[in-house]
């Protein structure tokens, strides 16, 4: 239900966003009721079973709290608490360095082919050639896109791919007679690189970012030796900057005997203008979610490929695809220096299924344009509001642009109480305080999908925000003013979790 | 391209406005020899009829209307329509991660009744916001068993899912964290004088599944005092969610690591499916993964956050519990629809049909040929050691559309001609008819 009380002075004048129906809904536990039913089972037809009988003390008594509702009810829940959500089918989402872009229909559509959706991981590789075509046909664009040699498609998300790039460069430097001790990370970088760099049994040393944002060459060649296993690179990185020393990069690298990793998240910058396998990268994961249109469904699933030169790829994880010699795909296991399997089965097939129909719609040259779209948004998005808020770096940007609060701190507002007060403009914020490099940062990325109407909105609800922040301050610090619920409490829920229902008489007594 | 909404015209304003003659110069920062001046190596774009005609071929070629005997770590389950008409709501499939709760509710909503259900189901306090699968969550586990207890090995039961072993190797190889097994006994389950021997005081966790890969239901009570007498960890693992339905929850665990995909999740040729990680409330700043909150917000109204996020790679970097970063929102929801269908009484009687068909399938294979583990409870999978070859048998099969058993050979020579077949409510008495009909 819309609180009456901030209407009409706080809404935003103008804003995009207006109060609409949103109904309260409890708990699924709240709305049960003993004897309801959302379901109907076939009549058994083989002889019941006694389950005590069978199972002895494994049997199970009861199944406590969970819910009892009908059809009708779970449609209207789950639709009703839908409506509480933001979403790319909404509007703009520039969360920066998460690229919601438009997800295509088609792509669901062919995901839930009976053929593809139903096939189970197991079968024979004589009734998987349609699955193993999809697996290859991905694997072989994949590799052109990024000028690479080799590919597996299993990693489950990005930081997983970059679990698996990192533990290549560490099988690959055994295999040479020493996993090395080292990996190198700019300060930069997303938070999940230090962390896989851990996993892998690496001690991670911080390099330094110039005062252009990129990798300080100096630093670079003073830290680099042969302790180090090699360098975690995003390139485009976290500022939306390309690094334009990355071939130099890589060969002081290789200088050393170490690799490069690329960390793909931003890799919608470069797809059909420049390929990584050109400019030296050895490994890079890819975020299908990011770049090739997968939905984020909420946070997940995502999937991570990692694409390799050829001296990485005897370390790949099995099974690796290949071609039998009467044509037919097959699934191979017998790789004796692989690093093993970082999961189970062959990864996020029906994302796969998703993003081979996206590059196939799109193909060579719709790829090259969207590139170029992303690109040419964000740059517009930069021109427009550069000085309404401070630009912290002022090399080139790609597919992304952050800014700093630099300007409005002095009226105690911060960046994200700027993204709270956003959403009563219609949007969804921007993606605050990251990269860590830049204090108060507001980093936007607009993506391809969006039209020069929807940016204009977008960036006239910034202006008014700045305007706010001089003639209004309590306006923005307070927001949003248009949501089913104001700004939540999360220095309490940190404090003292509740991490699941319970039901009223047994929260009372404990 | 019909997925760009600008018009040339709308490109060239935006050019002029930059104040940059062409597209191109925004690629200045790329070095000019490393520019592509080609077409990908890829066709040009394709219409919607093409796309989906082609996948429509790959989808007639992978075969369908196969009655299924597979189980082995994924299950062939009914999903009701439901499922997939709510998670098709754009609010749901095109929204990001919550780190804006006030315009996330939904999902965060539907997160924290999922992580209140499995606790329902396993019988532990906290259960997070869903893991990339059951074998890397089956991994998480074992590192979280590590940090817990300071000690720095484990024991995975070798009736663990083979898949799950070899996952759980690549994990801990290169932390430097030994991994040994445990063997079976006769009767499928975890042979505990065996597993006795075998923990040292290294032994953080001992990982068990339950059902486990040859549908097995292990004496979980046991284990767990066995393990906790020597001071580690009991981790058990779940890769068939169906059989909370009927089987007592492994409440002695220290950690449920589970597999959801039975709950509604299609099978997808083996993804994306979501893992879980539920424990006991104590041990929740070890848990690797999202969880979700109840606070309140400035009127007091309930709402639902993403919290204790200090353990995460985002705060703690190198130091973090995980380097995990997304969850399976999407799925989780699926499976937080399926729960809520079947719910309290519905995953009993699902699991009862499960169960009977099992048992039907048991004494109808058991006339051909030999059913081994007889001397344990199970859930709906069985294994069966034929004087012929499984891959014969499987051959055989699928002239008759039906999918046969996995066979044991490559992970368990010692069965000889053993596979693990699965009996769901969707195997028709007919089919399981014919499908023991052709095991000798």
């Amino acid at each position: 239900m819309a609180d009456t009380k901030c209407t009409p002075t706080v809404a935003a004048p103008g804003a995009k966003a207006t109060t609409h129906i949103s109904q309260n809904e409890g708990l699924i536990f709240e709305l049960s009721s003993r004897g309801k039913k959302g379901y109907r089972l076939p009549p058994l037809d083989v002889p019941e079973v006694d389950e005590k009988k069978l199972l002895g003390k494994s049997a199970r008594e009861d199944l406590g709290n969970m819910p009892e509702v009908s059809e009708i009810e779970i449609v209207r829940h789950f639709t009703r608490i839908s409506t509480w959500n933001y979403a790319v089918d909404h509007g703009m989402y520039p969360l920066g360095s998460c690229t919601m872009k438009y997800n295509p229909r088609i792509n669901e559509v062919v995901a839930r082919l009976d053929g593809l959706a139903a096939a189970h991981p197991y079968q024979s590789e004589k009734i998987s050639q349609g699955a193993l075509k999809v697996l290859k046909t991905l694997s072989d664009y994949l590799v052109e896109i990024c000028g690479m040699d080799a590919i597996t498609l299993q990693p489950a998300a990005g930081a997983h791919g970059e679990l698996t790039g990192i533990l290549l460069i560490r099988a690959y430097m055994e295999s040479k007679g020493n996993p090395r001790k080292k990996i190198l990370i700019p300060d930069s970088a997303h938070g999940t690189n230090p962390a896989t760099a851990a996993m892998c049994g690496y001690t991670v040393e911080n390099l330094k970012s110039d005062s252009r944002g990129m990798v300080d060459l100096a630093a670079l060649e003073a830290q680099m030796n042969e302790d180090v296993a090699g360098l975690m690179l995003t390139n485009p990185n976290t500022l939306g900057v390309f690094d334009q020393q990355i071939a130099r990069i890589a060969k002081i690298l290789h200088a050393k005997g170490g690799l490069l990793y690329m960390d793909g998240a931003n890799m919608n910058a470069l797809v059909g203008k420049t390929r990584p396998g050109d400019f030296g990268v050895d490994v890079m994961h890819l975020n299908l979610h990011k770049t090739f249109s997968t939905p984020h469904g909420g946070g997940g699933p995502g999937s991570g490929p990692v694409v390799c030169k050829r001296i990485l790829e005897p370390f790949l994880p099995v099974p690796v695809i290949i071609e039998r010699p009467d044509g037919t795909l097959g699934l191979e296991y017998n790789r004796p220096e692989s690093i093993g399997r970082v999961r189970m089965f062959y990864g996020n097939f029906g994302m796969h299924v998703r993003a081979l129909a996206y590059i196939m719609a799109n193909g060579a040259d719709g790829l090259r344009q969207t590139t170029e779209d992303a690109v040419l948004n964000a740059n517009y998005i930069r021109k427009k509001l550069e000085g309404v808020f401070d630009l912290p770096y002022s090399t080139p940007s790609m597919h992304e642009v952050v800014f700093s609060d630099r300007l409005q701190t002095g009226k105690g507002i911060k960046t994200g109480d700027i993204a709270k007060r956003l959403i009563d403009y219609g949007f969804h914020p921007y993606t605050v305080s990251f990269p860590l490099i830049v204090h108060g940062a507001l980093m936007i990325e607009p993506t391809e999908s969006e039209s020069l109407e929807e940016m204009n909105q977008f960036i006239d609800a910034m202006k008014q925000i700045a305007r706010e922040a001089e003639e209004n301050p309590d306006v923005i610090l307070t927001a949003p003013h248009t949501t089913r619920i104001s700004r939540l409490d999360e220095v309490s829920a940190a404090r003292k979790p509740i991490l699941r229902w319970k039901p009223q008489a047994q929260t009372a007594a404990e | 391209m019909r997925y760009l909404p600008n018009s040339q015209a709308d490109r060239e304003l935006m050019l002029r406005e930059i104040g940059v003659k062409s597209v191109d110069d925004l690629f200045a920062p790329i070095p000019p020899e490393y520019c592509l001046n080609r077409n990908l190596n890829i066709p040009l774009q394709w219409s919607e009829a093409e796309v989906y005609d082609w996948f429509r071929a790959r989808s007639a070629e992978n075969g369908t209307e196969y009655s299924m005997f597979l189980g082995a770590g994924a299950y062939n389950h009914y999903r009701p329509v439901v499922i997939d008409s709510l998670i098709s709501r754009g609010e749901f499939f095109t929204a990001y991660t919550p780190y804006q709760p006030e315009i996330a509710q939904g999902t965060l909503q539907s997160i924290f009744e999922f992580q209140t259900m499995i606790c329902e189901l396993t019988g532990m306090e906290v259960a997070n916001a869903s893991m990339y699968d059951g074998s890397t969550g089956a991994a998480e586990a074992v590192m979280m068993a590590v940090r817990l207890t300071g000690r720095n090995s484990a024991i995975v039961a070798r009736s663990v899912h083979p898949e799950y072993r070899e996952v759980i190797r690549t994990y801990a190889k290169h932390q430097g964290m030994p991994i040994s097994e445990a063997a079976f006994a006769g009767n499928g389950r975890v042979d505990l004088a065996a597993l006795d021997r075998a923990i040292t005081d290294d032994t953080a966790c001992v990982l068990i599944q339950s059902p486990n890969f040859f549908g097995t239901i292990e004496d979980v009570a046991a284990l767990a005092d066995l393990v906790h007498k020597r001071g580690a960890l009991l981790v058990v693992s779940i890769a068939e969610a169906v059989s909370l339905g009927i089987v007592r929850p492994p409440v002695e665990a220290d950690i449920v690591s589970m597999e959801a995909q039975s709950f509604g999740i299609p099978l997808s040729y083996g993804g994306p499916y979501a893992g879980v990680i539920a424990t006991k409330e104590k041990f929740v700043r070890q848990v690797p993964g999202r969880l979700v909150g109840e606070t309140r917000d400035r009127n007091g109204k309930r709402g639902f956050v993403l919290t204790l996020s200090t353990r995460e790679q985002h705060i703690r970097r190198e130091k973090a519990t995980s380097n995990i970063c997304t969850n399976q929102a999407l799925i989780a929801l699926m499976a937080n629809i399926f729960m809520t269908v079947y719910g309290r009484e519905g995953l009993k009687d699902l699991a009862k049909q499960n169960l009977a068909k099992t048992a039907y399938a048991v004494e109808q294979f058991g006339k051909k040929a030999k059913v081994l583990f007889s001397g344990a409870p199970r859930f709906n999978e069985f294994v069966v050691q034929t004087s012929e070859e499984s891959y014969a048998i499987s051959h055989r099969l699928a002239d008759k559309k039906i999918i046969g058993g996995f066979p044991l050979i490559k992970f368990y020579p010692e069965l000889g001609n053993a596979s693990v077949w699965c009996c769901t409510e969707l195997n028709t008495r007919e089919q399981i008819d014919i499908a023991a009909g052709e095991v000798k």
